[in-house]
């Protein structure tokens, strides 16, 4: 054999970088959880401006705001107590500052009786309810967790195995018809599936579980399975419908392309080019879609969990909306804030790992 | 020679499209044959039926959307009739492939070493272990330095020059006896191009591969092949030996390729001749000659370019010619005006 | 004023009333077994003044639903209907309603003590005496001053924010504030000379001091178990049950109380095991549960959604299930005397005679669950109502047109006047209201322009706020209002009343300020002889009608559906709606 070419005149190698080392991957996180960081913190003062200000622009004064947390026949005496109380009265940096500096050494609380001390998160009192919202959240957490995680798996995965098959059969009845129930799907408001659904199969057929029924995981793993399986369904529907649509467009372009060819050209399977080859690069950015949806489902799916009453976060937030509670809102506000943010991270460090082309920071 | 047993034997094959637009005619009777250790070079514009014709050699069509019909004999066994797992068997292993543009042709995602030693256990049972060192060991052979590093790269560490050989290791891995490398230089520098010509026409000899080079370049044709095909509207117009086409050849449009080649051995003042007029619609292919609207030698066919389809025919010792000129005019303007017009006198 | 929860999240569309009840509905044709006052056939409107399925079966979990959270479990610091009616469950206050449909619920008997209170120093002081042997959950025993710590730690509003405020605005505390506040100091205003004798101080004469003591912020609390805003967790029990789990929004269950000893209670019959109430379930989830039987009751206590309404009313044996009691509640328009042409009564009676009355019960959703229309304040079933016929709005109620063009000639204003109407803006009824007297004074040339208001800041800030209502010219205010009993006072004070309107705001009256009614009231109120006190009442409401100041519009109705499974069912007309303390299971 020849000397190959490349042994007297080698051009220059341009070394176009290599995957992402372990030290670069670390400092990359950590200097996005600086960012994190500083973006929770302007949700917060966002979030807080909107109730401070927002009444006050429209003339309302502090003793205003106060009469919403009070008995309907209170006096001028009891809306005062009530002001100060709530510290309805201190400009909104004081306001805003108390509420932050609880978060990291906690607060103390007049229940009457007594001084309770709320312990670092404490992310205030409810103005309505008087309870901490902390242990609030948390209790609600795993519920929404619930009905995110369970509801996720089933929509990428039934999402994900629909697009495959309309775009591998595009043109074909089961492409027409499957787009067609997924336009429907993600149309259709969840609170009228929801209801429909509970009176047909829980009430009419007695196959699901009432609304407003919960177990928790660690008491009855079964029970808690059959209590979320129609929530999961419902909710489910309306993303598997979107993301049908997404892989399928994904693949139909990545079939499309070269590299297809010339995984065929090797002789493969058909199998293996559509599962190896094409679904593995279409399915990144549904991965990356995935993860922040599944983000921003953490904070609260507000109207499934209306619909099935189900006490998770969205309905707490809910709650806390209609009745004007300052610390609930902004409780829930703060964590899905960080749910999202993570999820962002966690998305874009996956990106990398998935892709090589691509170079984290 | 077209018809016989040769190793590669392709008898009027037709590949069709049926669109919305109507019947596109990519590949619309074409015959030839190549043996093994053989190169043959198909030289045309965009759109005149190169690659479709490899990709119908190798069975890639979508037979839901292509008509295809006549018969693709490879070492005695019919393609075209067969059944698709037969022939994807034979898809890699008897048969490869090089694509024009190695970097959208590799998967982005996986290593170069991973996608060779896909295509290594696709038809030898061996551990992976096995088939890894196979993979450095090819791309050793192909010229890549530091194989062994090297193998668990991404396609787009590497430069220009080394991914195609990178491909081309791939496509050699397991010993195809028919290699069919589609514009393989196109993307690549002038000075990488060299390298990898060099390259093919080494492992053919060592293979003794039968070696299909497709290509719009008649300088790639010059360095590597044996026998040269011109393709033109899905049809051959002129078929022989390299030394023939470039020495003498018979058709105008052969003559137009040859004459708006760059050459450094012709005169600075002389001009570039391009073939006036665009490629024809493969839908509606002219009537008669197909390149009859651009024939400057139209006229002297008597009316027949633009009515008769010329047959193929013998113009001496192999060398096929598909025009309406009478041989001893064509030879006559080949020495008179065009040789002449070539060398810049 | 009790508070009424609004409506839940509405979401039902029409394709729910086609579906068909699956699993509702008794229709039983038992024959009537029981006397006048019993019925065990499931009819329509059975409930409201009968016993239906009366029971003495014991057992079973009790399922309860409500969409949304009300104010608090703990009986110091609650002011919802529904509240009272359930925390007799977990709670005896000193005296009660009593247990019965209909009119026999008028009647006060004692609960922790032994009879009503006696009035003495012309009912300034008012004595009640205990029962024996009454116990908490613990087994500790009830004493007088658990009692008296009970109202005095409800008069801290800072920390107990919700209740309401009788103790606070009656009793003579001569400017003690509370447990929390004058810590260590005895309250002056109730003395218990014994650990079964408590007797209180007030200001001045109130005949109706029954009323106070059946609040129940007279339920006892020990001391020593208060923790303040978080006792709702966890009442200390005084009644047949008691809690075993609390889960704030989210719902609560009691269980049966072992240290209650039914022979110390003779109006609890404390049938069901066990009770489970849940909070938070979508408003049309109830419904649909207590279609299907998974749900008994929902507590809220207001009725069913419009969705389940058509469906309700539409199947015959769903009917059958339903009652349509009085929500003891009047949903009527304030006119504001302060604000011009309006301050000339004949331009104000003439705004009551054009207004088209059926278009108002229309609004409010028809006779059955908008209600009936009304012709004064007080509605029927209140002792001492009477039909009032003050400006008549014609014989079919539609308007007498050419009364109210005359009141117009008569206040100068012949060819109508212009002024703005105030509304909730999320109340959907409400607007319908506002468009309907648009369109029917309209036609004497009164034009309204409706102004709509957040309902959270109606009261405070808008309609309430005597600076803005009359400085922004809004001559007529949807009103409503609910009475905390069934008596005179608990409706016509916060209403009539002008000494309750505040220039802060937030006071329920809009527009009557009458000194002949206020010194009426007085009287009223410090008359200890209910049956001379009730027509002073009927006087009133008659006065202030004849004052055009308020033009009266329904007495709420509304539609409930009884449970697949519940005995002892019937309205209670203290609370307008069923009998939660009663109630048993099949």
């Amino acid at each position: 054999m020849k000397a190959s070419a490349a042994g007297a005149c080698r051009p220059a190698r341009v070394r176009q970088g290599r995957r992402p080392q372990p030290v670069s991957v670390v400092s990359y996180i950590i200097r996005r959880l600086i960012g994190a960081v500083l973006t929770l913190l302007v949700v917060s003062m966002i979030t807080f401006g909107i109730f401070y200000l927002v009444p006050r622009w429209v003339g309302a004064s502090a003793a205003d705001l106060a009469s919403r947390y009070v008995g309907r026949t209170a006096n001028a005496e009891q809306v005062a107590a009530a002001v100060k109380a709530l510290g309805l009265d201190k400009p909104f940096y004081v306001q805003f500052w108390t509420w932050l500096k609880a978060i990291f050494v906690g607060a103390d609380f007049n229940t009457g009786t007594s001084i309770e001390h709320c312990p670092a998160p404490c992310l205030g009192y409810s103005f309505i309810g008087r309870n901490p919202v902390w242990p609030d959240l948390l209790d609600r957490l795993p519920v929404t967790g619930s009905l995110a995680l369970g509801a996720a798996i089933i929509w990428l995965v039934s999402g994900v195995a629909i697009g495959v098959l309309s775009a591998l059969r595009r043109g074909s009845f089961f492409d027409r018809t499957a787009m067609g129930v997924a336009l429907a799907g993600v149309s259709l408001p969840i609170f009228w599936t929801g209801i429909v659904c509970l009176v047909i199969f829980s009430y009419g057929l007695g196959w699901t579980a009432p609304g407003g029924t919960y177990t928790p995981i660690e008491q009855n793993p079964a029970l808690w399975a059959y209590h979320l399986i129609l929530p999961w369904i419902t909710l489910a529907l309306l993303f598997s419908a979107a993301y049908a649509r997404l892989t399928r467009a994904g693949m139909l372009e990545t079939m499309g392309e070269d590299y297809i060819r010339t995984a065929r050209a090797k002789g493969l399977e058909e199998r293996t080019v559509v599962t190896r080859h094409g679904l593995r690069a279409a399915l990144t950015p549904i991965v990356t879609i995935f993860g922040l949806d599944l983000g921003l489902l953490l904070g609260g799916a507000v109207l499934t969990e209306s619909t099935f009453s189900l006490p998770g976060l969205g309905k707490y937030a809910i709650d806390g909306i209609i009745a004007s509670d300052m610390p609930k809102v902004m409780g829930v506000t703060l964590l899905a804030a960080f749910f999202v943010v993570v999820a962002n991270l966690i998305v874009d460090v996956l990106y990398a790992v998935i892709d090589p082309r691509v170079r984290l920071g | 020679m077209p018809g016989g047993h040769s190793f590669l034997d392709v008898r009027d094959l037709r590949i069709h499209f049926p669109t919305d637009d109507g019947l596109v005619k990519s590949v619309d009777g074409l015959s030839f044959a190549l043996d093994r250790g053989r190169t043959l070079g198909i030289v045309g514009e965009s759109g005149s039926g190169k690659s479709v014709t490899s990709l119908g050699v190798l069975g890639l069509h979508n037979r839901r959307n292509a008509e295809v019909s006549g018969e693709i004999w490879l070492d005695g066994s019919e393609l075209v009739g067969a059944q698709p797992e037969a022939v994807r068997k034979m898809r890699g292993r008897k048969m490869a492939m090089i694509f024009q543009d190695p970097l959208s042709a590799m998967h982005p995602y996986y290593t170069v070493g991973v996608q060779i030693i896909e295509a290594y256990r696709v038809h030898n049972d061996v551990s992976k272990a096995v088939a890894r060192k196979h993979a450095i060991d090819m791309l050793g052979r192909v010229g890549i330095p530091q194989p062994a590093r090297r193998v668990d790269d991404y396609p787009h560490q590497f430069s220009g020059g080394m991914r195609q050989r990178a491909m081309i290791a791939m496509a050699l891995s397991c010993d195809p006896e028919l290699l069919i490398a589609d514009e393989p230089t196109t993307a690549l520098d002038v000075t990488v191009q060299a390298q990898i010509l060099d390259l093919m026409r080494t492992l053919q000899q060592e293979f003794n591969s039968a070696l299909i080079i497709i290509t719009h370049d008649l300088g790639v044709v010059a360095e590597l092949a044996d026998d040269v095909l011109v393709m033109y509207a899905g049809k051959c117009v002129e078929y022989g030996t390299a030394t023939t086409i470039f020495e003498h050849a018979e058709h105008p449009y052969t003559w137009g390729l040859l004459g708006s080649m760059p050459r450094l051995d012709r005169a600075v003042t002389s001009r570039l001749l391009p073939i006036a007029g665009a490629p024809p619609s493969l839908i509606n292919v002219p009537s008669g000659c197909a390149f009859h609207p651009r024939c400057v030698y139209e006229p002297r066919t008597g009316g027949l370019g633009s009515t008769v389809v010329p047959e193929l025919a013998d113009a001496g010792g192999g060398h096929l010619v598909r025009c309406h000129l009478p041989t001893a005019e064509r030879r006559r303007i080949w020495a008179q005006d065009i040789k002449p017009e070539m060398e810049g006198a | 004023m009790k508070r009424r929860l609004a409506a839940g999240v509405a979401a039902g569309v029409a394709l729910t009333l086609g579906l068909s009840a699956c699993g509702g509905g008794t229709g039983e044709n038992k024959s009537d077994t029981s006397g006048n006052n019993a019925s065990t056939t499931a009819a329509f409107n059975v409930a409201v003044d009968k016993v239906f399925n009366p029971s003495d079966k014991k057992g079973g979990v009790m399922k309860f639903a409500i969409s949304s959270d009300w104010d608090s479990t703990d009986p110091g610091d609650t002011y919802y209907g529904l509240s009272w009616n359930l925390a007799r469950l977990y709670t005896r206050a000193l005296v009660m309603f009593k247990v019965a449909p209909g009119t026999a619920s008028n009647e006060v008997v004692g609960d922790l003590a032994e009879d009503v209170g006696t009035p003495s120093d012309g009912g300034k002081t008012w004595t009640y005496k205990l029962r024996e042997g009454l116990k908490y959950e613990d087994g500790t025993p009830i004493l007088a001053k658990d009692v008296e710590y009970a109202v005095s730690r409800s008069l801290e509003k800072a920390t107990l924010v919700n209740g309401p405020t009788y103790f606070d605005d009656f009793l003579d505390l001569k400017g003690y504030k509370g447990p929390y506040s004058d810590k260590g100091k005895d309250n002056p205003a109730i003395d218990t000379p014994d650990d079964r004798t408590i007797v209180f101080h007030l200001k001045k004469p109130y005949g109706g001091f029954d009323y106070f003591a059946q609040l129940p912020s007279t339920a006892p609390v020990p001391q020593a178990k208060d923790t303040g805003v978080k006792y709702k967790e966890h009442p200390v029990s005084s009644g047949p049950y008691m809690f075993k789990s609390y889960s704030a929004g989210k719902g609560f269950t009691l269980v049966r109380n072992p240290n209650w000893d039914p022979s110390t209670d003779p109006n609890r019959k404390a049938l069901p095991d066990q009770y489970d109430v849940a909070i938070g379930v979508n408003a049309d989830d109830v419904d649909n549960q207590i279609i299907a039987g998974t749900i008994q009751v929902d507590i809220a206590g207001t009725g069913v959604q419009p969705a389940a309404l058509g469906r309700v009313l539409g199947d015959p044996t769903l009917k059958a299930r339903a009652d349509n009691p009085y929500a003891l509640r009047l949903n009527y328009t304030s006119i504001n005397p302060k604000v011009a042409p309006l301050d000339n009564i004949e331009c104000r009676k003439a705004v009551m005679y054009a207004a088209d009355r059926t278009l108002y019960q229309q609004a409010y959703g028809g006779p059955l669950a908008g209600g009936d229309i009304a012709t004064g304040l007080l509605p029927p079933g209140i002792p001492g109502f009477q039909k009032l016929s003050v400006y008549p709005a014609g014989p079919d109620n539609k308007g007498d047109l050419a009364a109210a063009k005359d009141a117009l000639q008569k206040c100068g204003q012949p060819n109508g006047f212009a002024t703005n109407m105030a509304y909730r803006a999320e109340r959907p009824k409400e607007k319908a209201l506002a468009e309907a007297l648009q369109q029917s004074l309209g036609r004497v040339g009164i034009k309204l322009t409706l102004k709509g208001f957040p309902t959270g800041d109606y009261f405070s800030l808008y309609a309430g706020k005597p600076s803005y209502r009359n400085g922004n010219k809004l001559g007529l205010m949807s009103n409503s209002w609910g009475a905390d009993w069934n008596d005179g006072f608990g409706f016509l004070s916060q209403i009539c009343d002008g000494r309750v309107i505040r220039e802060t705001g937030g006071s329920s009256n809009l527009s009557v300020n009458i000194p002949e009614v206020n010194t009426m009231i007085d009287q009223a109120a410090a008359e200890t002889d209910v049956n001379k006190r009730n027509p002073m009442w009927a006087a009133i409401d008659k006065r202030v009608m004849e004052e055009a100041v308020i033009l009266p519009g329904v007495w709420a109705k509304q539609v409930s559906l009884r449970g697949t499974e519940t005995t002892n069912v019937f309205v209670n007309d203290q609370y307008g709606m069923y009998d939660y303390l009663a109630m048993g299971l099949k």
